[in-house]
């Protein structure tokens, strides 16, 4: 949208303790007006900290923030009014009606009488749960529960739009109708909306602009495009035989390749042009009688970009992170 | 301060239905203040013969104090409503929103005070089903009524506000079952002040439970003392105010939490 400008969302050095643990450790960053921003990271990375931190739910240890241009320490109320927030989890009450939970929402935030009602049938509409609106949110499926969500985010129309991991559990259907759904928003609606997620393809899918967070830092950001084009070249994958040696399959790629990476028996490295490199790279395993089991070649992913900049893959980090997790400890 | 009100009575209303959509646990809040009166008015039926009773009657003695029981034992669980909002993310929904901190306690409480009105009503019933007699007449048992209401709010602020602190079902439910018993025994609730031993008489007197029974069953006398009762309902109100006050400031412990 060319037509919306300024900044909608901006983060100084955020600074996050919880006692020992520090979950975010001066992150930064700015999101223009009217786009889809995307905070990527592994569980643990932050991301939902920066969200209670933005959404005036939670302070800083320091640093600062201002959401639709209103500082959130000096006046969260305003924050609250501008903001639309779709939490981790649900928001919902699940012993009332879909139809109730909106209606309350937008009572909220100050709605009236029709008013409050046209709104309130008019998202049910753009959800499509007119036919689920008089039922309780309990008997709601995961993907109805996660929509009304949203349209309650939605209720008294804010500028800027939270979504915490918006399709986490959702099945893989109520996902890409979710995306849809969220693509649809941004262009329609001209809304900001900042979303985490720790699903690589939905950032790249859906995100403008983004930022890759890893334990509190910021990493890397820009359109997804441009963290790909950094990565010069394509991606080879190597997955050796069960009984192959891995190091003297390490030797023989890295003759071949850089930025030769090992997981287990998976060897990851980058060439210029992989369907021409496969070849050589196969001559080179095999001279040096090492059984590969497949090989693949692929573009540049976000998930090889998030392991120049760590040094680990996604769901490596994703992995280690789930056990001890400083910010999923207080979202239970 | 201008959304305190209209917000409270959405809120409220949010609740009220909750727990009508539910009936068994009605059913339930319902049957139990009636098996208290029924087994304990069999059970200490000739407690009255001891000295310090000045009625003849337990059934009349005990219907108020089962109504102040059924009060702790209900307003004492307030808490696990705000519980369940944490656990569900309704309640960082709600707070990440414009609703007023203030409504959300005082929704909470005016739930609350109408569940222990019904049930307040039903004891009286079944108290004069059993023969009970309250001379007081109506306005002894809507002084009753007030009186508990009063301290169903204090309770069900305190529940809250441990709740915001707490934060889990069980440490909740362990913090309610320990407060509940005691007070309701270190009170003239089941037996008359005079018959118990005088330590007890003495930290009774600052006890509100006590406060609530005292003021209930004079109101509900003969001759009422106003005095006395005006003396508790006041005391009541403070307490209320005070436990409010600082409930609500506990939602911003639960959010430096966070």
């Amino acid at each position: 949208m060319t037509h919306v400008r300024g900044t909608a969302i901006e983060a100084v050095a955020l600074v996050k303790r919880y006692g020992e643990v520090t979950a975010l450790d001066g992150l930064s960053f700015t999101v223009p007006a009217g786009t889809v921003f995307g905070l990527l990271g592994p569980n643990g990375a932050g991301k939902s900290t920066t969200i209670k931190i933005l959404t005036t739910l939670s302070t800083p240890t320091s640093g600062a923030a201002t959401v639709a241009g209103i500082d959130v320490l000096a006046h969260p109320n305003a924050v609250r009014r501008a903001i639309g927030v779709v939490t981790q989890g649900s928001g919902t009450d699940r012993q009332a009606t879909g139809r109730e939970n909106l209606l309350l929402a937008a009572h909220i935030h100050g709605m009236r009488g029709r008013a409050a009602t046209a709104r309130v049938d008019e998202l049910l509409e753009l959800f499509d749960l007119t036919g689920a609106a008089k039922r309780l949110v309990k008997a709601y499926s995961g993907g109805m529960q996660r929509k009304l969500d949203v349209a309650m985010g939605l209720v008294h129309r804010p500028s800027v739009l939270f979504l915490d991991e918006p399709t986490t559990g959702l099945d893989p259907q109520a996902r890409s109708e979710m995306w849809a759904e969220i693509a649809r928003l941004a262009t329609q609606e001209r809304l900001t909306i900042l979303l985490t997620t720790h699903y690589l393809e939905e950032a790249d899918h859906l995100a403008d602009h983004l930022v890759i967070v890893d334990r509190g830092r910021l990493v890397a950001q820009g359109s997804p495009e441009e963290l790909k084009s950094e990565l010069r070249g394509d991606a080879v994958v190597v997955e050796l035989a069960p009984d192959a040696s891995v190091d003297s399959a390490r030797t023989a790629v890295e003759a071949m390749a850089r930025e030769v990476t090992v997981t287990g028996r998976t060897i990851r490295a980058r060439v210029d042009n992989g369907a021409s490199a496969v070849p050589a790279v196969l001559a080179e395993l095999e001279r040096a009688a090492v059984a590969v089991a497949a090989v693949t070649v692929a573009r540049p992913a976000l998930d090889d970009v998030y392991l120049r900049h760590t040094g680990r893959t996604f769901a490596a980090a994703s992995a280690s992170a789930s056990g001890s997790g400083s910010e999923e400890v207080a979202v239970a | 301060m201008t959304t305190l009100t209209p917000h409270t009575g959405y809120l409220t209303g949010r609740l009220l239905m909750a727990t009508l959509r539910q009936p068994a646990f009605v059913v339930i809040m319902l049957i139990q203040p009636m098996i208290w009166l029924l087994l304990f008015g069999q059970l200490f039926k000739r407690i009255v013969e001891l000295p310090g009773f000045a009625t003849g009657s337990y059934i009349d003695f005990l219907t108020p104090g089962v109504v102040v029981m059924t009060v702790l034992f209900t307003s004492g669980w307030a808490g696990m409503a705000f519980i369940d909002d944490m656990d569900r993310g309704v309640m960082d929904r709600m707070l990440a929103s414009p609703a007023s901190r203030g409504a959300m306690m005082l929704a909470s409480v005016l739930n609350q005070a109408v569940t222990v009105v019904v049930q307040g009503v039903i004891v009286v019933l079944v108290g004069l089903a059993l023969g009970a007699e309250f001379p007081g007449g109506i306005a002894g048992i809507l002084v009753m009524f007030l009186a508990s209401v009063l301290l169903a709010a204090a309770f069900s602020c305190l529940s809250n506000g441990m709740a915001l602190i707490v934060r889990t079902s069980e440490s909740l439910i362990g913090f309610s079952t320990m407060l509940t018993l005691p007070l309701s025994f270190l009170s003239s609730a089941m037996i008359a002040r005079e018959a118990a031993p005088e330590w007890i008489q003495t930290v009774s007197s600052y006890n509100p439970v006590d406060w609530t029974v005292v003021a209930s069953r004079e109101a509900l006398s003969a001759d009422p003392d106003w005095g006395a009762v005006l003396l508790r309902l006041a005391g009541l109100f403070v307490v209320a105010v005070v436990t409010g006050f600082i409930a609500t400031r506990a939602f911003r412990a639960y959010q430096k939490s966070l």
